[in-house]
C-alpha cells in the first residue's frame, strides 16, 4: 500500500481543483462534502503504512514520482517514515474533522465551494511539506501552505482587517522563507544534495559545527516563522481574522506545526549544533512565556486560544532546543488534538452567539450547547495538563527533558513551569467565562447547540484528547519507538530516575491545579472582577510589540519605498520619457522623407541597387 | 554563326520592343511592345535549350499575363494624358544617369569572370526538357514548388477579396 | 573567319540592358499600368540570366528558378491589376503621383 502514498497528496490537490473550477455548478454542500471526502480518502490511504510502523515490520521507504531538477540531482519524492506517517495522520485526521465541521460552519456563505477548495489546497500543501524526501520539495510545502493560508486568513477579503491579516501573515511568513532559502543553499554548499538520506546519513562526518550552527539557525529563523515564535509571532493572532475552521486548521493540523516538523526532521543537523539548540530552547521559552502572560489577559475568545496556540509552540520549540524531539513531536501531535478541539468548540460558541466573540457577553452557556461544553472541558483539562489528559504526559515529557540537561537549564525548566501555571489561570478563565457563571448575553442572543456536522468532529477530537496522551508515558515508551527510525540514532533523553521522573511530573500536575484554583476562585463568581488598567491594558495590546514593529520597521520600510517611488518617478520615467521624446523628433524630422510618392521610392532603390551592384563588384574583385 | 544572326535579330526586337513599351504614350502600344519583347526571350530561351521555359513563357506571360493586361486597359480606358508632359527635365536626367548606371554596373559585373565562371561544373549535355526540369522541380524542390501553389491560391483569394470588398464607387461619372 | 560565337557575356549584356530600360520606366512614367509592365520587364530580363547561366554552367536549376519566378510574377500581376483596378474605381484615374495618401 505504501505505493499509493503518491495519492495522498494528489487526492487533496484534485479536490481543490474540482472545487476551484467546478465549485460554483456543484454548489453548497456537496463541494464541502468532495472536499471532506478528498481528505478522507487520503486518510484511510495512509491508514494502513502507517499500522505497519506502529507493528514494527515497516521500513522507511522513498518513492520517486518524477525528475525534477535534474542539474542539481533534485527529484520529486516522497519520503514514507514514521515521522512523517504521524504527522501525515494529524494532517489528513484533523483536517478531515475540520472539513466536516466547516460545512456546518460556512454554511450560507458565497463562496462556500471555494473555500473548500483552499481547505483541500492547504492540506495538500501541508501534506507535501510533510512528505518530502529532500528540502527542496519541502520548500514547495512550506510555500505552499504560506500561500493558502494567506487565501484562507483573507478569506472575507472585502473586510479590511482580514485583508491585512492575510498579508502580515504572507509578509512575516517570507522572513521565514528567506532563512529556509539560505539555509537550503548552505545545505547544498556543503552536501552538494538536498537529499534527507543522505544528508543526515553522512553529516556527522561533513559537517563542521560552524556550518551546522549557521544552517540551523537559518532554519529555526524559518521554523520562527511558521510555527509563530519570537520574534516572528505577531501574525498568528492577526490570523484570526479568517473564519474559525481555519484558525483551526492553521493552529492544529498544518501551518504552525511545520516549522515544529521541520526541525524534527532535522534533528540530525541540531544535535550538531549545541549552541543552535541552547537558542532554540531559549527563544521557544521565552516565547512560550510572553504569549501566555499576553493571553491572561484577552477577552476575545478566539485571541486567548490564539496566544495559548504561540505558548504551547513554545513548548515544542523549548523540546526540540533541548534535543527531545520525541516529546516536542509528541506535544504537536497531542496539541493538534485538543487545539483543533478548543478552536472548533471556540467556533461552535461563536456560532451560536451570532459572532459575539467577546468572552464578558459570554457565560452560562453549559445548559445551552452541552456536546460543546463536556468537549471543551475535556480540552480545557489536556491543556492545562491535568493527568492523564493527553497535554499532561507530553507537556511533562518536554519539562522532563529539560530539567534532565542541568545546570543553566534549570532556568528554562523554572519558566516552563512558571507558563504551565498561566496555561492552566488562562485557560480556567476562559472555560468558566463562557460556560459557567450567570448569563451575560445580549437580549437578542439565542444560543444553541450547533448541528451534528459540527459536534461530531468536536465528539471524535474530545476522545483523542482524553486518550491519547497514554500512547506515551515515561513507562510505556511506544511513542519513541515508533519514531525512532526517523532520528536516524539520536539517542533518547536518559538520566532521570522513575523517581525523579514521578516527583517531576508532581510538580507539573500541582502547579497546574493551582492555576486553575486561583482561576476558579477569582472568575466562578457572580461579579466578574475589573480587569482594566496598568498591567492589564499593555496586555492586552501585546505589549505593544505591533506598534514598535510599526514604529521601527515597516514606517522606515514606507519611507523608502517612497523615496524609491519618487526616484522612479524622476529618473526612470524621465529617462523613458526623453527617450520618446527623442524617438518622436527624430521622426518629426524624418517625415518629409516619407512623401507618398511610389516613384520616389523606386528611385531611391534604384540608385540603392546600383550603389550595392557597384560595392558587390569591387568587394568580389570584378574589376 | 546561325546562332549569332539569331541571337542579333532577336535581341534586337526585343530592346526595340523594351524602348517602345517605355516610351509609347498610349497603354496599348506599351503592351504592343513588352509583347514583342516576350516573344523574342522565348525564341532566346530556345536557343538556349530551355525548351519547357520558352514554352511557359509563351503561354504564361505572352498569353496570360499580357491578356489580362489589355484586358485591365480596355477596363479603365487609355489615359494618354498621362505620358510624361509634366515630367521636371531634371527627374528625367536623373532617370537617365540612374538606369545608364544601371547598366554599366550589370555590364561590369557580367563582364568579370566570377559570373560567367567556367562553364564546366554542371553536365554539358543538359537539355532544359520537360522531364529533366520536373525531375528537378518535384524531386529537389517540392517543398518550394507546393509553397508557390499556397501562393498562387493567396493571390487569387486575395484579388476575388479586392474585387469583392475593393473601394466603392465615390466618382460615379468617371466610370461612364 | 573570326569565330563569333554566342556567349553567355552577350545574354547577360541584353539581360542589362533590358533591365535598365525596365528601371527607366517605372521612373519616368506615371501611369501605374506601365510602371507594372516595366516591373515584368525586369522580372523578364532576370529570367534570361537564369536560363543563360544555367545553360552556360550545366545546371537545370537555371531553368527551375526561372519557372518559379514566373509563378510569381503571375500572382503578382493578378494582385497588382486588381489593386489597379480598385484604385481606378475610386479615383478614375491610373495615376501613381496622385496616390501619395501615405505622405509622412
Amino acid at each position: 500500500m505504501t505505493d499509493l502514498i503518491w495519492l495522498v497528496v494528489a487526492i487533496p490537490l484534485v479536490g481543490a481543483a474540482v472545487n476551484l473550477f467546478l465549485g460554483k455548478r456543484i454548489g453548497e454542500p456537496l463541494s464541502g462534502w468532495i472536499g471532506f471526502g478528498a481528505v478522507a480518502a487520503s486518510f484511510l490511504i495512509a491508514v494502513e503504512p502507517m499500522l505497519g510502523f506502529f507493528a514494527g515490520d515497516s521500513e522507511p521507504s522513498t518513492h520517486f514520482l518524477f525528475s525534477w531538477i535534474p542539474v542539481l540531482g533534485v527529484n520529486a519524492e516522497l519520503l514514507w517514515d514514521p515521522l512523517s506517517a504521524l504527522l501525515t495522520m494529524i494532517v489528513t485526521g484533523v483536517g478531515a474533522l475540520i472539513h466536516l465541521y466547516s460545512i456546518g460552519y460556512m454554511h450560507g456563505d458565497e463562496r462556500f465551494p471555494r473555500f473548500f477548495s483552499y481547505l483541500n489546497l492547504f492540506i495538500a500543501s501541508m501534506l507535501i511539506l510533510v512528505l518530502a524526501a529532500n528540502y527542496a520539495v519541502m520548500f514547495v510545502g512550506w510555500e505552499l501552505v504560506g500561500l493558502s493560508s494567506y487565501l484562507l486568513i483573507s478569506f472575507w477579503f472585502t473586510k479590511p482587517t482580514a485583508a491585512a491579516a492575510g498579508k502580515k501573515a504572507f509578509i512575516v511568513n517570507r522572513i521565514g522563507d528567506w532563512g529556509f532559502l539560505v539555509a537550503m543553499m548552505l545545505i547544498f554548499a556543503a552536501f552538494g544534495t538536498f537529499d534527507f538520506d543522505i544528508i543526515f546519513g553522512t553529516a556527522p562526518g561533513v559537517l563542521s559545527v560552524t556550518m551546522a550552527t549557521a544552517i540551523t539557525l537559518l532554519l529555526f529563523v524559518a521554523a520562527a516563522g511558521k510555527s509563530a515564535q519570537l520574534p516572528l509571532y505577531i501574525w498568528l493572532p492577526d490570523a484570526m481574522e479568517g473564519p474559525t475552521p481555519v484558525s483551526a486548521l492553521i493552529h492544529a493540523a498544518t501551518m504552525v506545526t511545520a516549522g515544529v516538523f521541520m526541525m524534527a526532521r532535522s534533528a540530525v543537523l541540531f544535535e550538531l549544533a549545541p549552541v543552535s539548540g541552547g537558542i532554540v530552547a531559549t527563544i521557544g521559552a521565552a516565547t512560550a512565556l510572553l504569549a501566555a502572560v499576553i493571553a491572561v489577559s484577552q477577552r476575545d475568545i478566539k485571541r486567548v486560544l490564539a496566544y495559548s496556540t504561540i505558548s504551547q509552540l513554545g513548548y515544542m520549540v523549548l523540546g526540540v532546543g533541548v534535543g527531545a524531539y520525541t516529546a516536542g513531536v509528541f506535544h504537536l501531535t497531542t496539541h493538534a488534538f485538543f487545539k483543533a478541539l478548543l478552536f472548533l468548540g471556540a467556533g461552535s460558541v461563536i456560532h451560536a452567539m451570532s459572532g459575539e466573540q467577546d468572552m464578558a457577553k459570554m457565560g452560562g452557556l453549559r445548559k445551552k450547547m452541552p456536546i460543546t461544553f463536556f468537549t471543551m472541558g475535556a480540552a480545557w483539562l489536556a491543556i492545562s495538563g491535568i493527568f492523564p489528559f493527553s497535554g499532561f504526559w507530553s507537556k511533562d515529557e518536554i519539562l522532563a527533558a529539560t530539567f534532565a540537561q542541568g545546570g543553566a537549564w534549570y532556568l528554562l525548566w523554572g519558566i516552563g513551569i512558571v507558563v504551565a501555571v498561566l496555561t492552566a489561570f488562562y485557560m480556567t478563565r476562559l472555560f468558566v467565562l463562557t460556560f459557567l457563571g450567570k448569563p451575560r448575553w445580549d437580549a437578542d442572543a439565542h444560543p444553541h447547540e450547533s448541528p451534528a456536522s459540527m459536534t461530531i468532529p468536536l465528539i471524535v477530537l474530545g476522545a483523542f484528547t482524553v486518550s491519547f496522551g497514554l500512547v506515551n508515558t515515561p513507562f510505556r515508551l511506544s511513542f519513541e519507538h515508533f519514531l525512532e527510525p526517523s532520528f536516524h540514532g539520536i539517542p533518547h533523553v536518559e538520566g532521570l530516575t522513575n523517581v525523579l521522573i514521578t516527583s517531576l511530573a508532581s510538580v507539573t500536575l500541582v502547579v497546574a491545579i493551582a492555576g486553575i484554583v486561583v482561576a476558579w476562585r477569582r472568575y466562578r463568581v457572580d461579579e466578574l472582577p475589573v480587569e482594566v488598567g496598568g498591567w492589564w491594558d499593555r496586555a492586552l495590546v501585546g505589549f505593544g510589540v505591533d506598534d514598535l514593529y510599526g514604529r521601527w520597521i515597516v514606517a522606515p520600510g514606507r519611507r523608502a519605498s517612497e523615496l524609491a517611488s519618487r526616484a522612479d518617478a524622476v529618473v526612470l520615467d524621465g529617462a523613458a520619457h526623453g527617450i520618446a521624446t527623442g524617438v518622436r523628433s527624430a521622426g518629426e524630422a524624418l517625415k518629409p522623407v516619407q512623401s507618398g510618392r511610389v516613384r520616389t521610392y523606386a528611385g531611391i532603390l534604384a540608385v540603392a541597387a546600383v550603389a550595392l551592384v557597384v560595392v558587390t563588384v569591387l568587394v568580389g574583385g570584378g574589376f | 554563326m546561325s546562332e549569332v544572326i539569331v541571337f542579333v535579330i532577336f535581341a534586337a526586337v526585343a530592346l526595340v520592343g523594351a524602348i517602345s513599351m517605355v516610351s509609347a504614350r498610349n497603354p496599348v502600344y506599351s503592351a504592343m511592345g513588352l509583347l514583342s519583347t516576350m516573344f523574342s526571350l522565348a525564341v532566346l530561351y530556345v536557343v538556349l535549350d530551355a525548351h519547357l521555359v520558352a514554352a511557359v513563357q509563351v503561354i504564361i506571360y505572352a498569353g496570360a499575363v499580357m491578356t489580362l493586361f489589355l484586358f485591365v486597359i480596355m477596363l479603365i480606358g487609355v489615359d494618354k494624358a498621362d505620358a510624361y508632359g509634366r515630367q521636371v527635365p531634371a527627374q528625367r536626367i536623373m532617370t537617365f544617369v540612374v538606369a545608364i548606371g544601371f547598366f554599366a554596373a550589370i555590364a561590369l559585373a557580367a563582364r568579370s569572370a566570377w559570373i560567367t565562371g567556367s562553364g564546366a561544373f554542371g553536365d554539358p549535355e543538359m537539355n532544359g526538357t520537360i522531364e529533366a526540369v520536373s525531375d528537378e522541380l518535384f524531386g529537389t524542390w517540392t517543398i518550394v514548388f507546393l509553397s508557390t501553389v499556397m501562393l498562387l491560391t493567396i493571390a487569387a483569394v486575395g484579388t476575388i477579396a479586392l474585387a469583392y470588398f475593393g473601394a466603392e464607387v465615390e466618382d460615379e461619372e468617371a466610370l461612364l | 573567319m573570326i569565330a563569333l560565337a554566342v556567349t553567355t557575356s552577350w545574354y547577360m549584356m541584353l539581360a542589362a540592358a533590358l533591365f535598365s530600360i525596365g528601371v527607366a520606366g517605372v521612373l519616368m512614367r506615371r501611369n501605374a499600368l506601365v510602371m507594372f509592365m516595366s516591373i515584368e520587364l525586369m522580372l523578364n530580363s532576370v529570367n534570361l540570366t537564369f536560363v543563360a547561366v544555367g545553360s552556360d554552367l550545366g545546371l537545370i536549376e537555371g531553368h527551375v528558378a526561372a519557372l518559379f519566378v514566373i509563378v510569381v510574377a503571375a500572382a503578382e500581376v493578378t494582385v497588382g491589376l486588381a489593386i489597379i483596378v480598385a484604385v481606378f474605381r475610386k479615383r478614375a484615374s491610373a495615376d501613381a503621383d496622385q496616390l501619395a495618401e501615405l505622405r509622412g
